[in-house]
């Protein structure tokens, strides 16, 4: 990637995206969803329910400033000005903080509603894993959700993790995945799954020797027993798909496909937008339904 | 009616649409502590709100997790999710013979169900 850094592995690349196609001059209502997250930032603007562009960035230290960056990011390469959105909603940890929101919708809702729309309406569990939590959703074929549970209170098993990973054994963020596979005998995952307690249990790892592909392996290994201990208690029913950054890192989802025994659908889009996109749809719903007072 | 009854009637094919099974809490080092409320059996009549000594429930006016869903629903107090083995501690002594949970046993409509 292009973009990363030197010396800073964890960069993941931003990316914004827009279809010229769409002409939103006769657009009956433009909705916005914003997604401030506690690692990165989505905006998603649909015309008529329709993906029309989106911005995905990290989460500046001011959720305020990281809304309003991700909305021009996403604005960036169209002809749509900001005050020509109908109806905006904020979703995610900074959702209260989102100034151009008209009202706010909890992350649950929408990433159900979110990865119906991304994966298509045969999802009925979405395990979302996010940058400091882990969510797993069961929803039904309108998206709506049946039964969740949220873990926000321990970030083991999540992308933040991942990220500190990625720094300790300067690897690239995204060649976690491929250089955990490249290894001639799965090591034994670490035990510790506490990331604070992973990372000195790594350290102590390569002072023995262990190469940093194996490391990787252990760490990953780890992440995708944590998951599949939270995905176990509200149970996985198929078809089934991974949102937020970890769906791409190979390392944890092949593992964790694995536990599962059941493949993850795939996705043309990024699969960090669930949460925007499904405030956004949710924008187009309300609006439909009349109630945004325009 | 009880999750048994519920499981034995889905075995025979009848699919019972129950609306929404939110987990409220959190899994870490020590273990599992979810308190999981059944908003379709929840008449959001307020009684555990009383009788929780915590106070860790609470009824809002509207679903947050369902925006198109405008009916008044019980909610864990998001301040205290995170600190439920704290919270409900003094309802939970150690030792064999601990007490019936007074948020469970108020709740005719058995929609307050603890996971530890």
């Amino acid at each position: 990637m292009e973009k990363e850094k030197k010396g800073e592995f964890w960069q993941w690349a931003e990316t914004n995206w827009n279809n010229p196609d769409i002409r939103w001059e006769e657009a009956q209502f433009i909705t916005l969803g914003v997604d401030v997250g506690s690692v990165s930032s989505q905006a998603v603007i649909m015309v008529d329910g329709q993906m029309f562009a989106y911005g995905n960035m990290r989460t500046g230290s001011n959720s305020p400033n990281s809304a309003r960056n991700a909305l021009k990011f996403a604005l960036e390469k169209t002809t749509l000005s900001e005050h020509r959105i109908d109806y905006s909603i904020g979703t995610g940890y900074g959702r209260v903080n989102v100034p151009m929101a008209d009202r706010t919708v909890t992350e649950i809702a929408c990433h159900a509603r979110g990865a119906n729309f991304l994966y298509g309406p045969k999802v009925r569990t979405v395990l979302d894993v996010g940058g400091q939590d882990i969510k797993v959703i069961r929803c039904d074929e309108k998206g709506k959700v049946t039964n969740f549970l949220m873990n926000d209170k321990c970030a083991a098993g999540t992308g933040r993790g991942m990220e500190v990973f990625a720094d300790l054994l300067s690897v690239c963020i995204g060649e976690v995945g491929d250089r955990s596979y490249l290894v001639e005998n799965e090591p034994v995952a670490v035990s510790s799954t506490c990331v604070v307690y992973a990372k000195s249990e790594a350290t102590s790892l390569l002072r023995k020797g262990v190469s940093t592909n194996e490391v990787l392996a252990a760490y990953c290994s780890a992440m995708a027993d944590r998951i599949y201990c939270l995905l176990e208690r509200v149970g996985v029913e198929p078809e089934f798909a991974i949102t937020g950054g970890m769906a791409k890192n190979y390392g944890v989802i092949g593992r964790l496909t694995k536990k599962i025994g059941l493949e993850p659908l795939k996705t043309v889009w990024d699969t960090q937008l669930a949460g925007a996109v499904g405030a956004a749809l949710f924008g187009y719903a309300l609006c439909q339904k009349g109630k945004s007072g325009k | 009616m009880s999750k048994r009854q519920k499981r034995e009637i889905e075995s025979k094919g009848v699919r019972i649409n129950f609306k929404m099974l939110v987990n409220y809490g959190y899994s870490d080092g020590s273990g599992d502590y979810f308190i999981t409320i059944d908003t379709d059996k929840c008449n959001a009549c307020g009684a555990c709100v009383g009788v929780c000594p915590a106070q860790i429930f609470e009824v809002v006016d509207e679903d947050p997790y369902d925006p198109m869903n405008e009916q008044p629903q019980t909610t864990v107090i998001p301040e205290k999710k995170n600190k439920l083995k704290y919270e409900c501690e003094r309802c939970k002594p150690s030792g064999n013979d601990r007490p019936a949970l007074p948020c469970v046993s108020v709740c005719v409509s058995e929609a307050i169900s603890h996971s530890w």
